[in-house]
């Protein structure tokens, strides 16, 4: 039964991901920029005989759907193809950015799900309150500040005036990266038992998290509340405080679980959706991730690490949804019946 | 909409419920505390109206004109200083509005339009052409728009329209779903049936019945979306993918002001511009959707940036 389920989503988690190959390699193709070309520089591509032997190197002179399954065959084999920018093969690319990124993402979710689940549950309980007017302001805020701005003003504020967070990369200059372990400087370190090193590896990591948190938070903010409030209402609640249970007791053991699912949702799309705001982020930070390389990667028309990159986003993506809904199951067990 | 007539504040059967002090929740909202938000929303979205159509009366300089008090920090002369080459920031600002607001409405139409008539399609005419559309809309919600964005403005050259097209090609699946959803929910109504039996063609009985019932609640839907549009649009216009220099756009301001941190009100004011708006639109939005549904929408997509 519950294996039936596992494997009709793979299923079409695969497909999806057929899919998502496909479209971005028709809008790619469709483009008027030429990989080849912006490879070159303009002098070369103006002479026909090395336009056509580069277009012949990257298979571009072959029909598009060749292409296509010529591409979908080699990444059977786990390969994504070369990055015609850095010339390195782009899964290479990929497991060298991922962690980065990995790192700040799950990092500004921590933050998001500290901030945005437990001032929602201080809203709910104060529902119409002051304060909860108050955090209402605080949750539109968070959705509507331009991240790019935020962390112009956090690297301002934090950085350049009181010197607190470091303004950019992931270590001082000079510091060696830790062993490798995770790709995640702050786990590596604290593996290795390098205390100085994880010291500043997340001194460096808290401004961009929590740039990149400020919407998230509003999001959960918004959604614990209001998901909160639905429970709150419930004849179980009743029952509990009936029951004389503390207070605590009850919004933490009671309402809060029974809260917790539509959060789980919102909480997966925005972990999966947070690749925008770390394009933007990274950008600021300096931050060697998966935004700063998509977008170096797009800037250049370099069509191979493109749709790598499509590809594992929408990997990514596709598999925080398959957690969000077996995770589902374990918080509501109405939901693993159905 | 039903009316509800039992009182939260009791019991079924009609014993008053004494509530926990910590978990009273049902309590009468007061409508006064939810309103002034919706009204400070109105005000400054009215305003930045006002600005942009009379930018060029209010506005205290020309926008593009250059003179050689470069970097100025804000003085009464100009109160939110100038800029690398001497423009006056304040003008800037104020004819941003004439870009990002209009933009951002021309791209949420644009959304709606493909989104609306995919949806609309997929919900009446259902079956294959149903799951066949409905796969493609999975498909671009998986799909990171972001990147498609980027590629499309590299490809086609930086300017606002390839951006807003970028992004219209990532946002419309959302208005597909909802108008799908609705239009399924009106197909087995009554006065459908009716229409057909006068005789009217399915085209029509889409047209003239079903579109105008879905059309309210995916205009609402579109309302809300207007401040993510224009926080998408100057995303990209701060990447350098959308207006290109120097047209005064408040994306590309930020940007400018990126590097020059001791001129701080380079990059200070046009972000501030840029959140007032986005901040009116959703004060208004979280109106809206408390009027509508006392829950608060699950189905309002998170927002991409």
């Amino acid at each position: 039964m519950l294996l039936r389920f596992i494997i009709s989503r793979l299923g079409s988690a695969v497909i999806l991901a057929i899919g998502i190959i496909l479209v971005s390699f028709t809008l790619t193709a469709l483009l008027p920029g030429d990989a080849a070309s912006s490879r070159l520089g303009e002098r070369a591509a103006a002479d026909p005989e090395i336009m056509a032997a580069t277009r012949r190197r990257y298979g571009l002179d072959q029909p598009l759907y060749i292409q296509f399954f010529v591409y979908l065959g080699n990444l059977l084999r786990g390969d994504l193809g070369t990055s015609i920018r850095t010339q390195k093969p782009v899964l290479t690319d990929l497991a060298q950015f991922a962690p980065a990124s990995a790192e700040l993402a799950i990092a500004a979710t921590v933050i998001a799900i500290i901030f945005g689940v437990g001032l929602g549950i201080i809203a709910s309980l104060r529902a119409n309150g002051v304060i909860d007017q108050g955090l209402r302001v605080v949750s539109l805020g968070g959705v509507s500040i331009p991240i790019f701005w935020l962390a112009l003003i956090a690297v301002f504020l934090f950085s350049i005036t009181f010197r607190i967070f470091p303004s950019s990369g992931r270590l001082d200059p000079g510091q060696t990266p830790p062993q490798q372990i995770t790709g995640m400087y702050t786990f590596d370190s604290l593996f290795t038992g390098n205390w100085v090193l994880f010291v500043s590896a997340l001194s460096h990591l808290i401004l961009p998290a929590l740039v990149l948190a400020a919407p998230m938070v509003g999001l959960l903010l918004r959604f614990t509340r209001s998901s909160m409030l639905e429970v709150l209402g419930n004849e179980y609640v009743r029952a509990a405080e009936a029951k004389g249970l503390p207070a605590h007791t009850v919004v933490l053991r009671h309402v809060l679980r029974g809260a917790l699912v539509p959060v789980i949702t919102v909480l997966g799309t925005a972990f999966a959706s947070l690749l925008a705001g770390t394009v933007l982020v990274e950008q600021i930070f300096g931050w060697p991730g998966i935004g700063a390389y998509a977008f170096r990667s797009a800037s250049n028309l370099d069509l191979p690490a493109i749709v790598g990159v499509t590809l594992f986003v929408a990997i990514v993506y596709i598999t925080v949804n398959l957690i969000v809904d077996f995770l589902y199951g374990v918080v509501d067990p109405r939901i693993r019946r159905a | 909409m039903t009316l509800s007539t039992t009182d939260p504040n009791l019991a079924p059967d009609g014993i008053p419920v004494r509530r926990n002090l910590w978990l009273r929740t049902r309590k009468r909202i007061p409508v006064a505390w939810r309103r002034p938000l919706a009204a400070v929303g109105i005000v400054i979205i009215l305003a930045w109206v006002m600005l942009a159509i009379f930018a060029p009366w209010v506005a205290p300089f020309d926008p593009l004109a250059q003179d050689f008090s470069r970097y100025q920090p804000p003085s009464l002369e100009h109160l939110f200083g100038t800029d690398a080459v001497g423009r006056d920031l304040l003008s800037r600002v104020i004819y941003g509005a004439r870009v990002s607001l209009p933009l951002a409405v021309l791209l949420v139409a644009l959304s709606v339009l493909v989104g609306a008539t995919v949806g609309a399609l997929a919900g009446y005419v259902g079956g294959v052409v149903d799951s066949a559309l409905m796969r493609v809309v999975d498909l671009f919600f998986a799909f990171p728009g972001i990147i498609l964005a980027m590629a499309v403005a590299a490809a086609l050259g930086p300017s606002l329209t390839n951006a807003v097209l970028a992004i219209v090609v990532v946002s419309w699946p959302a208005y597909a779903r909802v108008t799908r959803s609705l239009v399924l929910s009106l197909r087995e109504s009554n006065y459908l049936a009716a229409s057909r039996l006068l005789g009217a063609s399915s085209g029509r009985a889409l047209i003239k019945e079903v579109m105008p019932n879905v059309a309210g609640p995916v205009l609402v839907l579109a309302s809300l979306e207007l401040g993510n549009a224009v926080l998408l649009l100057s995303g990209l216009s701060f990447l350098g993918l959308g207006a290109v220099p120097p047209s005064a756009e408040w994306g590309s301001m930020v940007s400018a002001g990126a590097s020059v941190f001791y001129y701080y009100w380079v990059a200070l004011f046009p972000g501030l511009a840029i959140f007032t708006v986005v901040l009116g639109f959703n004060f208004l939005g979280d109106a809206m959707r408390d009027a509508l549904d006392p829950r608060s929408a699950r189905s309002v997509a998170t927002s991409e940036l």
